[in-house]
Protein backbone atom coordinates (compact mmCIF):
# COMPACT_ATOMS: atom_id res chain seq x y z
CA UNK A 1 0.00 0.00 0.00
CA UNK A 2 2.25 2.81 -1.16
CA UNK A 3 1.72 5.56 -3.33
CA UNK A 4 2.82 6.37 -7.26
CA UNK A 5 4.95 9.70 -7.33
CA UNK A 6 3.53 12.68 -9.09
CA UNK A 7 6.93 12.83 -11.23
CA UNK A 8 9.18 10.42 -11.11
CA UNK A 9 12.17 12.09 -9.54
CA UNK A 10 10.41 13.42 -6.48
CA UNK A 11 11.05 10.50 -3.93
CA UNK A 12 15.03 10.86 -4.87
CA UNK A 13 15.23 14.74 -4.76
CA UNK A 14 13.06 14.10 -1.12
CA UNK A 15 16.05 12.08 -0.26
CA UNK A 16 18.97 13.46 -1.27
CA UNK A 17 20.04 15.70 1.41
CA UNK A 18 19.69 13.38 3.77
CA UNK A 19 21.42 10.76 1.89
CA UNK A 20 24.35 13.33 1.28
CA UNK A 21 24.80 14.01 4.72
CA UNK A 22 24.91 10.86 6.23
CA UNK A 23 27.04 9.81 2.74
CA UNK A 24 29.24 12.19 3.53
CA UNK A 25 29.73 12.29 7.91
CA UNK A 26 28.98 8.19 8.60
CA UNK A 27 30.19 6.06 5.68
CA UNK A 28 32.53 7.79 3.57
CA UNK A 29 34.56 8.53 6.80
CA UNK A 30 34.34 4.87 7.42
CA UNK A 31 36.32 4.19 4.08
CA UNK A 32 39.20 7.45 5.01
CA UNK A 33 39.69 6.14 8.34
CA UNK A 34 40.80 2.62 6.70
CA UNK A 35 42.22 4.05 3.84
CA UNK A 36 44.22 6.26 6.57
CA UNK A 37 45.30 3.60 8.87
CA UNK A 38 48.14 2.68 5.82
CA UNK A 39 49.32 5.57 6.30
CA UNK A 40 52.17 8.23 8.32
CA UNK A 41 50.72 11.49 8.69
CA UNK A 42 51.10 14.37 11.62
CA UNK A 43 48.83 16.83 9.88
CA UNK A 44 52.08 18.70 9.64
CA UNK A 45 53.74 17.10 6.66
CA UNK A 46 52.29 14.82 3.71
CA UNK A 47 51.18 11.43 4.46
CA UNK A 48 53.57 8.52 3.82
CA UNK A 49 51.96 5.09 2.82
CA UNK A 50 53.32 2.69 5.37
CA UNK A 51 51.25 -0.49 4.31
CA UNK A 52 50.79 -2.35 7.83
CA UNK A 53 53.11 -0.89 10.20
CA UNK A 54 50.45 0.76 12.16
CA UNK A 55 48.33 -1.99 12.90
CA UNK A 56 51.52 -4.00 13.85
CA UNK A 57 53.01 -1.50 16.05
CA UNK A 58 50.23 -1.27 17.72
CA UNK A 59 49.61 -5.10 17.88
CA UNK A 60 53.77 -5.55 18.62
CA UNK A 61 53.21 -2.80 21.52
CA UNK A 62 50.65 -4.41 23.14
CA UNK A 63 48.30 -1.08 23.39
CA UNK A 64 46.09 -2.74 21.37
CA UNK A 65 44.97 -5.63 22.97
CA UNK A 66 45.48 -3.26 26.59
CA UNK A 67 43.04 -1.01 25.10
CA UNK A 68 40.58 -3.83 24.23
CA UNK A 69 40.69 -5.33 27.55
CA UNK A 70 40.51 -2.34 29.36
CA UNK A 71 37.61 -0.59 27.47
CA UNK A 72 35.42 -4.86 28.28
CA UNK A 73 36.74 -4.60 31.58
CA UNK A 74 35.21 -0.89 32.20
CA UNK A 75 32.24 -2.18 29.96
CA UNK A 76 31.39 -5.43 31.71
CA UNK A 77 31.13 -3.82 35.21
CA UNK A 78 29.05 -0.83 33.89
CA UNK A 79 26.45 -3.58 32.05
CA UNK A 80 26.39 -5.99 34.65
CA UNK A 81 25.90 -3.23 37.79
CA UNK A 82 24.04 -0.87 35.65
CA UNK A 83 21.75 -3.43 34.46
CA UNK A 84 20.71 -5.31 37.76
CA UNK A 85 20.71 -2.60 39.67
CA UNK A 86 18.03 -0.79 37.39
CA UNK A 87 16.15 -3.94 37.63
CA UNK A 88 15.81 -4.01 41.10
CA UNK A 89 14.80 -0.47 41.48
CA UNK A 90 12.60 -0.64 38.94
CA UNK A 91 10.92 -3.29 40.85
CA UNK A 92 11.05 -1.65 44.19
CA UNK A 93 9.50 1.68 42.54
CA UNK A 94 7.00 -0.03 40.18
CA UNK A 95 4.37 1.42 42.74
CA UNK A 96 1.45 4.65 42.78
CA UNK A 97 2.34 7.21 45.12
CA UNK A 98 4.12 10.97 45.50
CA UNK A 99 7.52 9.64 47.21
CA UNK A 100 7.74 6.65 44.83
CA UNK A 101 7.56 8.61 42.03
CA UNK A 102 10.13 11.35 43.27
CA UNK A 103 12.72 8.74 43.68
CA UNK A 104 12.18 7.22 40.17
CA UNK A 105 12.93 10.93 39.19
CA UNK A 106 15.66 11.50 41.28
CA UNK A 107 17.18 8.43 39.45
CA UNK A 108 16.84 9.70 36.68
CA UNK A 109 17.75 12.75 36.75
CA UNK A 110 21.39 11.84 36.15
CA UNK A 111 20.74 10.43 32.50
CA UNK A 112 19.40 13.66 31.51
CA UNK A 113 22.37 15.70 32.97
CA UNK A 114 25.23 15.88 30.65
CA UNK A 115 28.53 14.01 30.90
CA UNK A 116 31.13 16.63 31.91
CA UNK A 117 28.66 18.09 34.78
CA UNK A 118 28.50 14.53 36.39
CA UNK A 119 32.25 13.94 35.57
CA UNK A 120 33.46 17.28 37.44
CA UNK A 121 30.96 16.60 40.26
CA UNK A 122 32.27 13.03 41.06
CA UNK A 123 35.85 15.00 40.29
CA UNK A 124 35.26 17.09 43.41
CA UNK A 125 33.24 14.38 45.63
CA UNK A 126 36.13 11.52 45.05
CA UNK A 127 38.37 14.48 45.90
CA UNK A 128 41.47 12.66 48.01
CA UNK A 129 41.62 15.51 50.44
CA UNK A 130 38.30 17.82 50.68
CA UNK A 131 36.11 15.53 48.50
CA UNK A 132 32.83 14.26 50.31
CA UNK A 133 33.79 11.08 49.74
CA UNK A 134 37.29 10.93 51.38
CA UNK A 135 35.57 12.50 54.49
CA UNK A 136 32.31 9.95 54.69
CA UNK A 137 35.50 7.42 54.43
CA UNK A 138 37.37 9.15 57.28
CA UNK A 139 34.56 9.41 59.85
CA UNK A 140 33.37 5.67 59.52
CA UNK A 141 37.17 4.71 60.07
CA UNK A 142 37.50 2.34 56.63
CA UNK A 143 40.63 2.44 54.66
CA UNK A 144 41.55 5.64 52.60
CA UNK A 145 41.48 4.90 48.94
CA UNK A 146 43.13 6.91 46.17
CA UNK A 147 39.77 6.54 43.65
CA UNK A 148 40.98 7.90 40.70
CA UNK A 149 45.06 7.76 41.39
CA UNK A 150 45.64 4.08 42.00
CA UNK A 151 45.46 2.33 38.64
CA UNK A 152 44.15 -1.17 40.20
CA UNK A 153 40.86 1.32 41.11
CA UNK A 154 40.42 3.52 38.42
CA UNK A 155 38.33 1.55 35.96
CA UNK A 156 35.92 0.69 38.71
CA UNK A 157 35.51 4.16 39.66
CA UNK A 158 35.09 5.35 36.09
CA UNK A 159 32.53 2.19 36.24
CA UNK A 160 30.89 3.68 39.27
CA UNK A 161 30.23 7.12 37.95
CA UNK A 162 28.94 5.92 34.83
CA UNK A 163 26.81 3.66 36.64
CA UNK A 164 25.75 6.52 38.69
CA UNK A 165 24.74 8.59 35.82
CA UNK A 166 22.80 5.78 33.76
CA UNK A 167 21.20 3.81 35.80
CA UNK A 168 17.97 5.91 36.05
CA UNK A 169 18.07 4.63 31.79
CA UNK A 170 17.78 1.06 32.39
CA UNK A 171 15.23 1.65 35.45
CA UNK A 172 13.09 3.45 33.30
CA UNK A 173 13.18 0.85 30.31
CA UNK A 174 12.38 -1.70 32.95
CA UNK A 175 9.79 0.02 34.30
CA UNK A 176 8.22 -0.35 30.93
CA UNK A 177 8.49 -3.92 30.52
CA UNK A 178 7.02 -4.17 34.09
CA UNK A 179 3.53 -2.86 32.46
CA UNK A 180 3.26 -6.05 30.33
CA UNK A 181 3.29 -8.21 33.30
CA UNK A 182 -0.34 -8.99 33.83
CA UNK A 183 -1.40 -7.97 37.65
CA UNK A 184 -3.56 -10.59 37.78
CA UNK A 185 -1.37 -13.68 37.11
CA UNK A 186 0.14 -12.35 40.06
CA UNK A 187 -2.28 -11.68 42.28
CA UNK A 188 -3.24 -15.13 41.26
CA UNK A 189 0.19 -16.34 42.31
CA UNK A 190 0.28 -14.83 45.27
CA UNK A 191 -3.40 -16.49 46.46
CA UNK A 192 -1.98 -19.52 45.52
CA UNK A 193 0.82 -19.11 47.87
CA UNK A 194 3.80 -18.47 45.72
CA UNK A 195 5.94 -16.29 47.75
CA UNK A 196 7.52 -12.82 46.27
CA UNK A 197 10.93 -14.47 44.70
CA UNK A 198 8.66 -17.38 43.36
CA UNK A 199 6.89 -14.79 41.70
CA UNK A 200 9.51 -12.91 40.46
CA UNK A 201 11.10 -15.97 38.97
CA UNK A 202 8.82 -17.39 37.57
CA UNK A 203 6.50 -14.63 36.44
CA UNK A 204 8.30 -12.01 35.83
CA UNK A 205 11.43 -12.61 34.99
CA UNK A 206 10.53 -14.44 32.02
CA UNK A 207 8.57 -11.36 30.77
CA UNK A 208 11.04 -9.35 31.56
CA UNK A 209 13.94 -11.23 29.58
CA UNK A 210 13.59 -9.29 26.05
CA UNK A 211 13.72 -6.03 28.05
CA UNK A 212 16.73 -7.10 29.79
CA UNK A 213 18.46 -8.31 26.67
CA UNK A 214 18.04 -5.02 25.34
CA UNK A 215 19.47 -2.95 28.45
CA UNK A 216 22.45 -5.18 28.09
CA UNK A 217 23.20 -4.66 24.85
CA UNK A 218 22.51 -0.85 24.78
CA UNK A 219 24.51 -0.12 27.98
CA UNK A 220 26.97 -2.22 26.58
CA UNK A 221 27.79 -0.41 22.76
CA UNK A 222 27.03 2.83 25.02
CA UNK A 223 29.73 2.12 27.49
CA UNK A 224 32.20 1.12 24.38
CA UNK A 225 31.93 4.46 23.79
CA UNK A 226 33.36 6.57 26.39
CA UNK A 227 34.78 8.99 26.49
CA UNK A 228 33.97 12.36 28.22
CA UNK A 229 34.31 11.10 31.84
CA UNK A 230 38.14 9.45 30.86
CA UNK A 231 39.23 12.95 28.97
CA UNK A 232 37.42 15.22 32.05
CA UNK A 233 38.39 12.74 35.06
CA UNK A 234 41.95 11.17 34.12
CA UNK A 235 42.83 11.55 30.73
CA UNK A 236 43.54 7.85 30.34
CA UNK A 237 45.57 7.79 33.64
CA UNK A 238 47.16 6.77 35.68
CA UNK A 239 50.04 5.44 33.69
CA UNK A 240 47.51 4.28 30.84
CA UNK A 241 45.26 2.60 33.30
CA UNK A 242 42.12 4.22 32.51
CA UNK A 243 42.87 4.59 28.42
CA UNK A 244 39.68 3.20 26.40
CA UNK A 245 39.37 3.16 23.14
CA UNK A 246 37.79 6.33 22.12
CA UNK A 247 40.17 8.13 24.39
CA UNK A 248 43.36 6.16 23.20
CA UNK A 249 42.21 7.18 19.55
CA UNK A 250 41.81 11.02 21.05
CA UNK A 251 45.36 10.90 22.10
CA UNK A 252 46.61 9.50 19.11
CA UNK A 253 45.24 12.34 17.27
CA UNK A 254 45.61 15.23 19.17
CA UNK A 255 48.12 14.70 21.45
CA UNK A 256 50.59 12.47 19.59
CA UNK A 257 49.23 14.00 16.40
CA UNK A 258 50.25 10.38 14.50
CA UNK A 259 46.74 9.96 12.23
CA UNK A 260 47.66 6.90 10.99
CA UNK A 261 47.44 4.85 14.35
CA UNK A 262 44.69 6.46 15.48
CA UNK A 263 42.95 4.95 12.37
CA UNK A 264 44.36 2.34 13.16
CA UNK A 265 42.35 2.17 16.46
CA UNK A 266 39.28 3.25 14.90
CA UNK A 267 39.18 0.72 12.15
CA UNK A 268 39.48 -2.31 14.88
CA UNK A 269 37.10 -0.06 17.58
CA UNK A 270 34.25 0.19 14.76
CA UNK A 271 35.04 -3.95 13.61
CA UNK A 272 34.05 -4.16 17.50
CA UNK A 273 31.25 -2.50 17.41
CA UNK A 274 29.66 -3.89 14.86
CA UNK A 275 30.30 -7.33 16.36
CA UNK A 276 28.50 -5.48 19.78
CA UNK A 277 25.54 -4.76 17.27
CA UNK A 278 25.23 -8.16 15.72
CA UNK A 279 24.84 -9.73 19.26
CA UNK A 280 22.69 -7.07 19.97
CA UNK A 281 20.73 -7.94 17.23
CA UNK A 282 20.67 -11.99 18.18
CA UNK A 283 19.28 -11.01 21.74
CA UNK A 284 16.55 -9.14 20.71
CA UNK A 285 15.67 -11.79 18.19
CA UNK A 286 16.10 -14.62 20.86
CA UNK A 287 14.32 -12.41 22.90
CA UNK A 288 11.64 -11.66 20.74
CA UNK A 289 11.17 -15.54 20.18
CA UNK A 290 10.93 -15.88 23.87
CA UNK A 291 8.33 -13.61 24.50
CA UNK A 292 5.93 -15.36 21.61
CA UNK A 293 6.25 -18.66 23.55
CA UNK A 294 5.15 -17.66 26.54
CA UNK B 1 2.17 -4.59 61.79
CA UNK B 2 4.38 -6.90 59.69
CA UNK B 3 3.92 -5.54 56.43
CA UNK B 4 3.49 -2.17 58.06
CA UNK B 5 7.16 -2.88 59.19
CA UNK B 6 8.38 -3.85 55.72
CA UNK B 7 6.76 -1.17 54.00
CA UNK B 8 8.47 1.31 56.49
CA UNK B 9 12.04 -0.20 56.07
CA UNK B 10 11.29 -0.20 52.30
CA UNK B 11 10.22 3.70 52.19
CA UNK B 12 13.77 4.22 54.18
CA UNK B 13 15.95 2.29 51.74
CA UNK B 14 14.60 4.37 48.80
CA UNK B 15 15.34 7.19 50.76
CA UNK B 16 18.70 6.68 51.35
CA UNK B 17 18.75 5.53 47.20
CA UNK B 18 17.36 9.17 46.86
CA UNK B 19 19.77 10.54 48.49
CA UNK B 20 22.99 8.93 46.73
CA UNK B 21 21.53 11.06 43.27
CA UNK B 22 19.85 14.43 44.92
CA UNK B 23 23.15 14.61 47.55
CA UNK B 24 25.13 15.30 44.76
CA UNK B 25 23.31 18.19 43.35
CA UNK B 26 22.50 19.22 46.52
CA UNK B 27 26.80 19.51 47.24
CA UNK B 28 27.66 21.03 43.96
CA UNK B 29 24.78 24.03 44.79
CA UNK B 30 26.26 23.97 48.38
CA UNK B 31 29.74 24.30 47.76
CA UNK B 32 29.21 26.69 44.52
CA UNK B 33 28.21 29.26 47.69
CA UNK B 34 31.07 29.08 49.29
CA UNK B 35 34.46 31.25 49.22
CA UNK B 36 37.95 29.43 48.87
CA UNK B 37 38.74 30.09 52.81
CA UNK B 38 35.43 28.23 53.85
CA UNK B 39 36.37 25.30 51.60
CA UNK B 40 39.88 25.24 53.14
CA UNK B 41 38.95 25.25 56.15
CA UNK B 42 36.27 22.79 56.50
CA UNK B 43 35.26 21.40 53.21
CA UNK B 44 32.66 18.87 54.66
CA UNK B 45 31.02 21.72 56.31
CA UNK B 46 27.61 21.32 54.54
CA UNK B 47 26.05 24.82 54.76
CA UNK B 48 27.91 27.61 52.86
CA UNK B 49 28.52 30.55 55.84
CA UNK B 50 26.21 32.74 53.48
CA UNK B 51 24.55 33.07 49.43
CA UNK B 52 27.54 34.52 48.57
CA UNK B 53 27.85 34.50 44.55
CA UNK B 54 31.65 35.05 44.33
CA UNK B 55 32.13 31.78 42.78
CA UNK B 56 29.83 32.49 40.32
CA UNK B 57 31.21 35.94 39.55
CA UNK B 58 34.29 34.90 38.79
CA UNK B 59 33.10 31.91 36.35
CA UNK B 60 32.02 35.01 34.32
CA UNK B 61 35.68 36.52 34.66
CA UNK B 62 37.25 33.48 33.69
CA UNK B 63 35.50 32.58 30.36
CA UNK B 64 33.25 33.99 28.10
CA UNK B 65 29.94 32.00 29.72
CA UNK B 66 27.62 34.39 27.32
CA UNK B 67 28.85 33.72 24.12
CA UNK B 68 29.69 29.88 24.73
CA UNK B 69 26.31 29.81 26.10
CA UNK B 70 24.57 31.68 22.76
CA UNK B 71 27.18 29.09 20.49
CA UNK B 72 25.40 26.29 22.28
CA UNK B 73 22.00 27.50 21.77
CA UNK B 74 22.16 28.66 18.36
CA UNK B 75 24.28 25.23 17.31
CA UNK B 76 21.74 22.87 19.01
CA UNK B 77 18.72 24.77 17.63
CA UNK B 78 20.22 24.70 14.04
CA UNK B 79 20.92 20.63 14.19
CA UNK B 80 17.27 20.15 15.96
CA UNK B 81 15.32 22.25 13.01
CA UNK B 82 18.09 20.81 9.97
CA UNK B 83 17.35 17.30 11.68
CA UNK B 84 13.34 18.01 11.21
CA UNK B 85 13.05 19.47 8.23
CA UNK B 86 15.18 17.13 6.57
CA UNK B 87 13.50 13.90 7.93
CA UNK B 88 9.95 14.83 7.03
CA UNK B 89 10.28 14.79 3.24
CA UNK B 90 12.91 11.59 3.61
CA UNK B 91 10.68 9.91 5.61
CA UNK B 92 7.41 10.23 3.67
CA UNK B 93 9.58 9.23 0.39
CA UNK B 94 10.38 6.30 2.32
CA UNK B 95 7.43 5.56 3.95
CA UNK B 96 4.75 6.54 1.16
CA UNK B 97 6.51 6.77 -2.35
CA UNK B 98 6.90 3.17 -4.31
CA UNK B 99 10.57 4.05 -6.48
CA UNK B 100 13.25 2.05 -7.44
CA UNK B 101 15.93 1.76 -4.73
CA UNK B 102 13.49 2.10 -1.65
CA UNK B 103 15.10 -0.42 0.16
CA UNK B 104 18.67 0.14 -0.31
CA UNK B 105 17.77 3.65 1.00
CA UNK B 106 16.47 2.88 3.70
CA UNK B 107 18.73 -0.26 4.64
CA UNK B 108 21.31 2.85 3.93
CA UNK B 109 19.75 5.06 6.51
CA UNK B 110 19.37 1.89 9.40
CA UNK B 111 23.33 1.29 8.53
CA UNK B 112 24.07 4.65 10.07
CA UNK B 113 22.27 3.70 13.14
CA UNK B 114 25.59 1.45 13.92
CA UNK B 115 28.30 4.02 13.01
CA UNK B 116 28.74 7.11 16.08
CA UNK B 117 30.50 10.32 15.90
CA UNK B 118 33.56 8.41 17.93
CA UNK B 119 34.14 6.27 15.13
CA UNK B 120 34.19 9.35 12.64
CA UNK B 121 35.60 12.08 13.88
CA UNK B 122 38.84 11.30 12.60
CA UNK B 123 38.31 11.09 9.38
CA UNK B 124 36.22 14.14 9.79
CA UNK B 125 38.50 16.14 11.39
CA UNK B 126 41.05 15.56 8.25
CA UNK B 127 38.25 16.28 6.16
CA UNK B 128 36.91 19.30 7.34
CA UNK B 129 40.50 20.34 7.87
CA UNK B 130 41.18 20.13 4.45
CA UNK B 131 38.62 22.35 3.30
CA UNK B 132 39.45 24.57 5.88
CA UNK B 133 36.08 24.42 7.92
CA UNK B 134 37.44 23.32 11.65
CA UNK B 135 36.69 25.88 14.07
CA UNK B 136 33.11 26.75 12.28
CA UNK B 137 29.44 26.82 13.33
CA UNK B 138 29.47 24.61 10.12
CA UNK B 139 31.86 22.33 11.38
CA UNK B 140 29.58 21.73 14.77
CA UNK B 141 25.56 21.75 13.00
CA UNK B 142 26.73 20.01 9.27
CA UNK B 143 27.91 16.76 10.30
CA UNK B 144 24.04 16.07 12.44
CA UNK B 145 21.99 17.81 9.66
CA UNK B 146 20.14 14.13 9.79
CA UNK B 147 19.61 12.03 12.32
CA UNK B 148 19.29 8.53 11.14
CA UNK B 149 17.53 7.69 13.81
CA UNK B 150 15.35 10.46 13.45
CA UNK B 151 14.50 9.45 9.63
CA UNK B 152 13.68 6.66 10.81
CA UNK B 153 11.25 7.53 13.66
CA UNK B 154 9.33 10.04 11.26
CA UNK B 155 9.62 7.32 8.51
CA UNK B 156 7.32 4.54 11.59
CA UNK B 157 5.19 7.58 12.31
CA UNK B 158 4.39 8.38 8.72
CA UNK B 159 3.43 4.62 7.85
CA UNK B 160 0.69 4.99 10.08
CA UNK B 161 -1.29 7.89 7.95
CA UNK B 162 -3.48 6.55 5.49
CA UNK B 163 -2.33 6.74 1.94
CA UNK B 164 -6.11 8.29 1.10
CA UNK B 165 -5.63 11.23 3.23
CA UNK B 166 -2.59 12.08 0.99
CA UNK B 167 -4.27 11.18 -2.45
CA UNK B 168 -7.38 13.23 -1.01
CA UNK B 169 -4.97 15.84 -0.82
CA UNK B 170 -3.16 15.23 -4.40
CA UNK B 171 -6.78 15.31 -5.89
CA UNK B 172 -7.30 19.10 -4.31
CA UNK B 173 -4.36 19.99 -6.33
CA UNK B 174 -1.51 20.32 -3.36
CA UNK B 175 2.14 19.81 -4.27
CA UNK B 176 4.05 16.83 -2.68
CA UNK B 177 6.02 19.68 -0.47
CA UNK B 178 2.92 20.83 0.62
CA UNK B 179 1.68 17.06 1.71
CA UNK B 180 4.50 16.99 3.64
CA UNK B 181 5.16 20.09 5.38
CA UNK B 182 1.31 21.11 5.93
CA UNK B 183 -0.51 18.28 5.85
CA UNK B 184 1.74 15.26 7.61
CA UNK B 185 3.71 17.57 9.74
CA UNK B 186 1.16 18.47 12.05
CA UNK B 187 0.00 14.92 11.95
CA UNK B 188 3.25 13.36 13.30
CA UNK B 189 3.91 16.05 15.48
CA UNK B 190 4.72 14.11 18.82
CA UNK B 191 7.04 12.51 17.23
CA UNK B 192 8.90 15.27 15.95
CA UNK B 193 8.64 17.01 19.87
CA UNK B 194 10.50 14.20 20.66
CA UNK B 195 13.19 14.14 18.06
CA UNK B 196 13.66 17.55 18.86
CA UNK B 197 13.51 17.39 22.59
CA UNK B 198 16.58 14.62 22.48
CA UNK B 199 18.42 15.89 19.90
CA UNK B 200 18.37 19.47 21.73
CA UNK B 201 19.36 17.75 25.20
CA UNK B 202 21.89 15.93 23.64
CA UNK B 203 23.80 18.47 21.22
CA UNK B 204 23.70 21.13 24.54
CA UNK B 205 25.05 18.82 26.57
CA UNK B 206 27.85 17.47 23.99
CA UNK B 207 31.43 17.35 24.96
CA UNK B 208 33.12 15.41 22.67
CA UNK B 209 31.92 17.09 18.99
CA UNK B 210 32.76 20.47 19.64
CA UNK B 211 36.04 19.25 21.67
CA UNK B 212 37.53 17.75 18.48
CA UNK B 213 36.58 19.99 15.86
CA UNK B 214 36.97 23.53 17.78
CA UNK B 215 39.88 25.31 19.73
CA UNK B 216 38.76 28.78 18.81
CA UNK B 217 36.17 30.49 21.78
CA UNK B 218 33.88 31.87 18.69
CA UNK B 219 32.59 28.82 18.26
CA UNK B 220 33.50 26.54 21.04
CA UNK B 221 29.98 25.66 23.65
CA UNK B 222 29.68 25.62 27.24
CA UNK B 223 30.26 22.24 28.42
CA UNK B 224 34.14 22.76 27.27
CA UNK B 225 33.79 26.13 29.13
CA UNK B 226 32.87 24.49 31.96
CA UNK B 227 35.50 21.69 31.75
CA UNK B 228 37.80 24.32 30.95
CA UNK B 229 37.22 26.13 34.33
CA UNK B 230 38.98 23.10 36.17
CA UNK B 231 41.83 22.52 33.42
CA UNK B 232 42.77 26.39 34.54
CA UNK B 233 42.53 25.81 38.11
CA UNK B 234 45.48 25.42 40.26
CA UNK B 235 44.84 24.08 43.74
CA UNK B 236 41.54 23.81 45.44
CA UNK B 237 39.08 26.09 43.54
CA UNK B 238 36.69 23.43 43.58
CA UNK B 239 33.73 26.17 44.26
CA UNK B 240 34.19 28.36 41.14
CA UNK B 241 34.31 24.74 38.97
CA UNK B 242 31.29 23.74 40.93
CA UNK B 243 29.13 27.45 39.77
CA UNK B 244 30.18 26.78 36.49
CA UNK B 245 28.86 22.93 36.93
CA UNK B 246 25.35 24.21 38.27
CA UNK B 247 25.35 27.24 35.49
CA UNK B 248 25.53 24.08 32.57
CA UNK B 249 23.09 21.56 34.25
CA UNK B 250 20.44 23.92 35.75
CA UNK B 251 18.69 24.43 32.61
CA UNK B 252 18.41 20.70 32.36
CA UNK B 253 17.50 19.74 35.68
CA UNK B 254 14.61 22.25 35.59
CA UNK B 255 13.32 21.21 32.03
CA UNK B 256 12.89 17.57 33.56
CA UNK B 257 11.66 18.92 36.75
CA UNK B 258 8.84 20.40 34.57
CA UNK B 259 8.46 17.92 32.50
CA UNK B 260 9.36 14.39 33.51
CA UNK B 261 6.29 13.09 32.79
CA UNK B 262 6.50 13.86 29.16
CA UNK B 263 10.06 12.90 28.97
CA UNK B 264 9.53 9.52 30.73
CA UNK B 265 6.92 8.46 28.27
CA UNK B 266 8.58 9.93 25.50
CA UNK B 267 12.28 7.61 26.29
CA UNK B 268 9.85 4.65 26.79
CA UNK B 269 8.26 5.33 23.16
CA UNK B 270 11.14 5.23 21.54
CA UNK B 271 12.72 2.45 23.01
CA UNK B 272 9.64 0.04 21.74
CA UNK B 273 9.95 1.47 18.21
Amino acid sequence: MSLRPTRVHHPYAMLAPTLAVLGVFFLLPLGLALHQSFYSWDLLTPPEPVGFANYRALWASGELLETAWRTLVYSVMVVVSSTSLGLALALLLDREGRFFAFVRGAVFSAYVVSWVAVALLWLWLLDPQAGLVARIVAALRLPSIDWLGDPRFVLATLAGVTVWKITGYAMVIFLAGLQDVPRAVLEAAALDGAGAWQRFRRITWPLLRPTAAFVGTTSLILSFQSFDIVRVMTQGGPVRASSIFVYAIYEQVFVNLRVGRASAITVVFFVLLVGLTALQLWAWRRGARGKVAT
Amino acid sequence: MNARFVDVCLRLALLVVALVWVGPYLWMVATSFKTLEELVRAPAWPIPSALRLDAYREVLAAVPVWRYTLNTLVMATLIGLLQIALALPAGYALAKLEFTGRRTAFLLVMACLVIPPQVTFVPVFTMLGSLGLVNTMAALVVPFAVSAMGTFLVRQAMLAIPDELIEAARLDGAGEMTIVFRLLAPLVRPTLAAMFLFSFVYHYSDYFWPLMMTTDDRVRTLPLAVALLREQGTGVRWHIVMAGNVLLSLPVLALFGLAQQRILRAVTARVSS
